[in-house]
């Protein structure tokens, strides 16, 4: 049954990059959109069977256990609401002839992001985050400007270097549990799992030190988030969204796997210590970067800077309420972050451009779909009733209770920083244009282009009243699995 | 683990070899000529590759002649030959404006050697592998991936900024051949696909880049800031 869902899962992109091969450009759009369909009504049950014992499949190639499905339903969220969004904003890019090329890319991106969740092998996950990269090069220079091919460039580098310290950390634990397990083994977070407890101190925390700065260059975690804002701000936007609602959480995974092995090694503090420094300095760099803010698409990727901070600092306070709160934030984030980008790629089309100084009077000019912006905006920055101000109280209580004290109160002053910077951008665009500055009529954003936005506000307020108990005992389920009862 | 049960004459010769690999390195280190990584960097893929044969040989790990023919034919001659296409393209033949001067380079990577030798040291001194071929190979690479990193970030054409990748994976490569054979066979194959398909995503972008700003020096990528 879960075995057939799996297929299900990855098999819709696939057929999604042949269409899109064979098809016409008229017809790639929808034929993506029914694949990204496919994959939610796919992830959805998928989610629901993993709460079980892990299940693996095809020689213990593919493992499906509650971490890596919740991981998989965030990226599925994320490529169904981008793609909607895809439909309407391609057509306002104006690159007809490319259509199918995009859509091949961008199925191909949701491919490799869902796979790496699922992938058993720590090597292989390895190769699943570094196809994400490869992939992704190519639908951020899509448009081709001169910013696009600098931010491109700077993403692979970056990035490719990055996770090369990602693979020197994996060799590192592997010759680490070769003392425990014998010279030739399968690299299985399972069997590093088990090894943990015989494993080397010094060595454990060389590798795990290795594999967080690796993937957390992926995740962007601040000081390694330089390509961030520039990848997600000068891709189209569906891509944005993708960027930051899918794969940072794919990329989150790495570390937390990583964090379980750690933990169960005799490696002292230090590991948790290293995630919670490194998540308090991006909400640090997020918060100033966030202030000084011209440009509307790179404040929403600072925003994912914050928000990737915010969730490694709750893996890193850990316990039940720590992991709690990071995988319902890893959603919320999903969901609130994707609204941001398509409120911003909208705005950025209809006003000619990406400054925040000259998009005016969005309140007249766009009362629902400035409205629906807005509200998000209330959400992102972790204001009630919306689900983001649920999971950032259960984090930041999982971080009084236990010697990150100081990290829960430098958050929590941070993001009343951030609350104030960023809606004081929301503020600007509110207002009319000075008098003699002529103002064009802005053009209007179809449909496509708006109803993704209804479509993650409705869910963001249901859960930020409403935290029902499945999830509840889901998460505590991942985090029995990650070994933090008890703590 | 297995280096530690060579017996001398393997383990003189993986380390007669690791050790012509790192000097192979600083020799990209202190040249300013795209034509002298790009020789160098050939060199030290067929050095690894001479490793895994060795290491093949007395450790009787079979799959690492694999390794060996793949490492040979691929990183020492599919992947110099794009990139030369790469740099004829550019008409670039040498490096014009590198952070750091190649004789001050070489001071700092001498000392990304000793710190190597110092962690790998304080690493396998409890694991009772202090002066074995594991230390060494730990040392060489470490330092290798130090050298690669210096060379991204001091370097500013395009290609000098690849091939310092390639050499970061060098490094890594290197280690994982003495220290986890059983696992090189994967690593080969992971970064041979990997590093393929990176150097084909970089001429692409380097195409884009040259056509967007008459040269492929990251000195021009400065417009995205703040």
């Amino acid at each position: 049954m879960a075995g057939a869902l799996i297929v299900a899962l990855l098999g819709a992109p696939v057929v999604a990059i042949l269409g899109c091969i064979v098809l016409r450009p008229a017809q790639v759009a929808l034929l993506n959109l029914a694949a990204s369909i496919v994959v939610f009504a796919v992830a959805v049950p998928l989610t629901v069977l993993s709460s079980g014992a892990p299940r693996y499949y095809w020689q213990h190639a593919i493992v499906l256990d509650a971490p890596g499905a919740w991981v998989v339903l965030c990226a599925a969220i994320v490529y169904l609401l981008s793609s909607i969004h895809a439909v309407g904003y391609m057509r306002l890019v104006g690159e007809n002839s490319r259509l199918p090329s995009f859509y091949a890319l961008f199925a191909g991106f949701a491919l490799t992001i869902l796979l790496s969740p699922l992938m058993n092998n720590a090597a292989v996950y390895w190769i699943a985050i570094e196809l994400t990269t490869l992939v992704s090069t190519f639908l951020v220079v899509f448009e081709r400007a001169a910013e696009s091919i600098e931010a491109s460039w700077k993403y692979i580098v970056l990035v490719s270097t990055g996770i090369s310290l990602a693979l020197l950390g994996t060799v590192l634990f592997y010759w680490n549990g070769s003392f425990v397990l014998g010279p030739t083994y399968a690299m299985t977070w399972d069997a590093l799992r088990r090894a943990a407890p015989s494993m080397n101190p010094a060595l454990t925390v060389l590798a795990f030190l290795l594999v967080l700065i690796g993937y957390g260059t992926k995740v962007g975690l601040a000081p390694m988030h330089t390509w961030l804002p520039d990848a997600h701000s000068e891709s189209p936007t569906p891509v944005s969204a993708m960027l930051s609602g899918a794969l940072l959480n794919a990329a989150m995974l790495g570390i937390v796997r990583y964090l379980a092995i750690a933990d169960r090694a005799p490696a002292g503090i230090l590991p948790r210590l290293a995630l919670v420094v490194l998540g308090a300095f991006s909400l640090l760099i997020a918060a100033l970067f966030i202030i000084r803010q011209q440009h509307i698409k790179r404040l929403m990727a600072y925003s994912s800077v914050e928000h990737m901070g915010v969730i490694a600092l709750g893996f890193g306070f850990g316990g039940t309420l720590g992991v709690a709160g990071a995988l319902y934030h890893m959603l919320n984030h999903s969901l609130n972050k994707s609204l941001m980008f398509f409120g911003a790629g909208n705005m950025m089309r209809s006003f000619g451009s990406p400054e925040i100084g000259r998009i005016r009077e969005i309140g007249r000019q766009f009362p629902v779909q400035s409205g629906l912006w807005l509200l998000g905006a209330v959400a992102i920055t972790g204001a009630p009733p919306f689900a983001l101000f649920l999971s950032e109280l259960v984090i930041l209580r999982a971080g009084f209770r236990h010697a990150f004290a100081w990290a829960a109160a430098l958050m929590a002053a941070l993001l009343i920083v951030i609350f104030i910077g960023f809606l004081d951008h929301f503020r600007r665009m509110y207002r009319a244009a000075p008098p003699g500055e002529a103002a064009a009529a802005p053009l209007r954003a179809p449909g496509w282009c708006v109803v993704p936005m209804w479509l993650a506000l409705v869910p963001l307020v249901i859960l930020g009243l409403w935290w029902p108990q499945p999830l509840w005992e889901f998460f505590a389920r991942v985090a029995q699995l990650l070994g933090v009862v008890g703590r | 683990m297995l280096a530690a049960q060579l017996d001398p004459l393997g383990a003189s010769l993986v380390s007669l070899l690791a050790i012509a690999s790192l000097l192979l390195a600083f020799v990209m280190l202190g040249s300013r000529w795209l034509d002298n990584y790009l020789y160098a960097f050939a060199l030290q893929s067929w050095a690894m590759a001479a490793v895994a044969v060795v290491v093949g040989y007395f450790a009787s790990a079979p799959e690492l002649y694999l390794v060996a023919a793949l490492s040979a034919v691929f990183r020492g001659l599919v992947l110099p030959y794009l990139l030369w296409r790469m740099i004829r393209r550019l008409h670039a033949a040498r490096e014009l404006h590198e952070a750091l001067r190649p004789a001050s380079a070489l001071v700092v990577g001498a000392l990304a050697v000793v710190f190597a030798l110092g962690v790998s040291s304080a690493l396998a001194g409890p694991l009772g592998l202090g002066g074995s071929t594991a230390t060494l190979a730990l040392t060489v690479m470490l330092a290798t991936v130090l050298i690669g990193f210096l060379m991204l970030s001091i370097r500013r054409e395009a290609v000098s900024q690849v091939i310092g990748l390639l050499v970061l994976e060098n490094g890594i490569r290197l280690g994982a051949e003495i220290l986890i054979p059983g696992m090189s066979l994967l690593i080969e194959l992971m970064l041979l696909a990997d590093v393929i398909a990176a150097v084909a995503c970089l001429g692409i972008l380097v195409r884009y880049l040259l056509s967007q700003f008459g040269s492929a020096s990251s000195t021009e990528l400065k417009r995205l800031v703040g």
